[in-house]
């Protein structure tokens, strides 16, 4: 079973959304996490960077895999987590956290799933 | 049809987490990829290898006939010893990768990999036609268990298993009886880690039984290891693996393996069509800096932006800790110290060929 916090939202890219105000906090689920194995290297978008939604914004790779970072929502990458670039791994160990990966300013908040809906997504 | 090992129950019940493989679920990793790599590396590593094919072969005509229908000269091992070889096609390709044990006068033991089970069953015993043997597919009889990594000895010596022979007399490509309570057990130091380790082969209804011994034994200086970490400790040890680095589309000398191909015998299957290529591309390794790994199927470019090759297999070395790679490349590429590229999605990511393995384990003196 993998922790799915109700407080977050989730997409089916299995990316978690926190929302404060207009800025939305991006990360990866435990469930995605879990599944990639080790994470070892993350690439993420510049600051100020424009992103359309769904458009794929980074990459959280592992020693077995490569995981892709859809943007859950348009908008403007307002900060972007350089300690989990240094620190890879602690996507893993704090994925709701310390491992979340980029912050965006957003107009306008497409629908998401809630913590409900994800756990149903990925059978749990 | 998915598969499970007689293990099964035991890896849900310890908490792995799950791969296809070849048809299996197979444990894909138990905590960590790299602390199950590490652990192979510096300590002990457990893992069920039971998805991997048993073929028996026995008859009076058995040295005859394996020297026909595999690359090199099975004929010679003496009785435990144990032979890297190659199952191939007329035209050259490789249908399999083996592991042939000789147990007796009369008879051998090959592994196969789980994937191509079914056509090594099915060649050999076409290529049996004629001779007095018999070869049989025992697969579901046997468990698999690989101890691997430096303390691997260490915990087989204290465990209660019995041995024909001290192990430490047990050498490199060697293998030899014992038991474990009632069972029959054969204990081989071979494996596909890079270090030193036993395979343990065992009737499938004792393999629980025997986990559970390796793991009170080996407590805390023992890890469960799934097979994640078995492909980047193959990886940096620079051993192929069927389906990456050799197909029915790769002769063995393209595969660096001209010496698994015995071409001095009288007759066998693939003879002098394993000495040439089937293409201009061969095996190399490749190196580059940072953390971002090539990949299987990622294109390799010379300095003018051409393909001259695709990478095969390819990860961050969790020991080395930088990206490495095996890639067919054109020939002419081939040297250690060449520069070349790989694109990585888009980006192209410098990389330098090197001479595999990438990593070898210190020999004890």
């Amino acid at each position: 079973m993998s922790n799915v916090p109700d407080s977050l939202h989730y997409t089916t890219d299995h990316e978690w959304v926190l929302v404060e105000g207009d800025v939305a906090t991006v990360g990866i689920t435990q469930y995605a996490a879990d599944a990639l194995g080790d994470v070892v290297f993350v690439a993420l978008p510049n600051l100020g960077d424009a992103i359309q939604k769904g458009a794929i914004v980074g990459e959280v790779e592992s020693t077995k895999s490569v995981g892709e970072i859809f943007a859950p929502v348009a908008g403007e990458v307002v900060e972007a987590n350089s300690a989990v670039v240094d620190t890879p791994d602690t996507v893993n160990s704090d994925p709701y956290g310390a491992g979340w990966l980029i912050k965006v300013r957003f107009a306008e908040l497409p629908d998401l799933l809630d913590a409900a809906a994800y756990r149903a997504l990925i059978g749990e | 049809m998915t598969r499970e090992t007689p293990l099964h129950h035991v890896h849900e019940r310890l908490g792995a987490a799950f791969t296809d493989f070849a048809g299996y679920q197979m444990p894909v990793r138990y905590t960590s990829d790299l602390a199950e790599h590490h652990a192979v590396r510096q300590g002990a590593g457990l893992f069920d290898l039971s998805h991997m094919a048993e073929i028996e072969i026995d008859g009076a005509q058995v040295e005859a006939f394996l020297d026909s229908a595999l690359s090199n000269k099975i004929s010679a091992l003496v009785d435990g010893q144990a032979k890297y070889s190659l199952l191939l096609l007329a035209d050259g390709g490789v249908i399999d990768d083996l592991i042939v044990y000789r147990l007796g006068a009369q008879k051998f033991l090959i592994v196969a990999n789980a994937s191509n089970r079914e056509a090594a069953v099915e060649a050999l015993q076409a290529r049996a036609q004629g001779f007095d043997v018999v070869v049989r597919d025992t697969s579901d009889d046997w468990a698999l268990i690989a101890l691997q990594g430096p303390g691997a000895a260490g915990i087989l010596e204290a465990s209660s298993l019995e041995f024909e022979k001290p192990l430490e007399e047990l050498r490199y490509y060697r293998i030899m009886g014992g038991t474990f309570g009632s069972a029959t057990i054969l204990t081989a130091r071979t494996g596909y880690t890079g270090e030193d380790g036993m395979e343990i082969f065992i009737e499938s209804a004792s393999a629980e039984a025997l986990w559970s011994e390796l793991m009170m034994v080996g407590g805390d200086s023992l890890t469960l290891c799934g097979l994640a970490c078995r492909d980047t400790l193959r990886l940096e040890a620079g051993m192929p693996l069927y389906g990456h680095e050799l197909s029915r589309d790769i002769s063995p000398v393209q595969a660096g393996l001209k010496g698994v191909v015995d071409n001095t015998k009288d007759d066998f299957v693939g003879k002098d069509a394993a000495l040439e290529a089937k293409s201009t591309r061969v095996l190399v390794g490749l190196v580059a800096e940072g953390k971002r790994a090539p990949r299987a199927g990622y294109a390799v470019l010379d300095s003018a932006g051409q393909v001259v090759g695709e990478v095969t297999s390819g990860a961050l070395s969790p020991t080395l800790g930088y990206p490495i790679a095996m890639a067919y490349i054109e020939a002419e590429h081939r040297e250690p110290g060449t520069q070349l590229a790989v694109d990585v999605r888009g980006a192209s990511l410098p990389v330098e060929v090197h001479a595999l393995p990438f990593y070898s384990r210190k020999k004890a003196s």
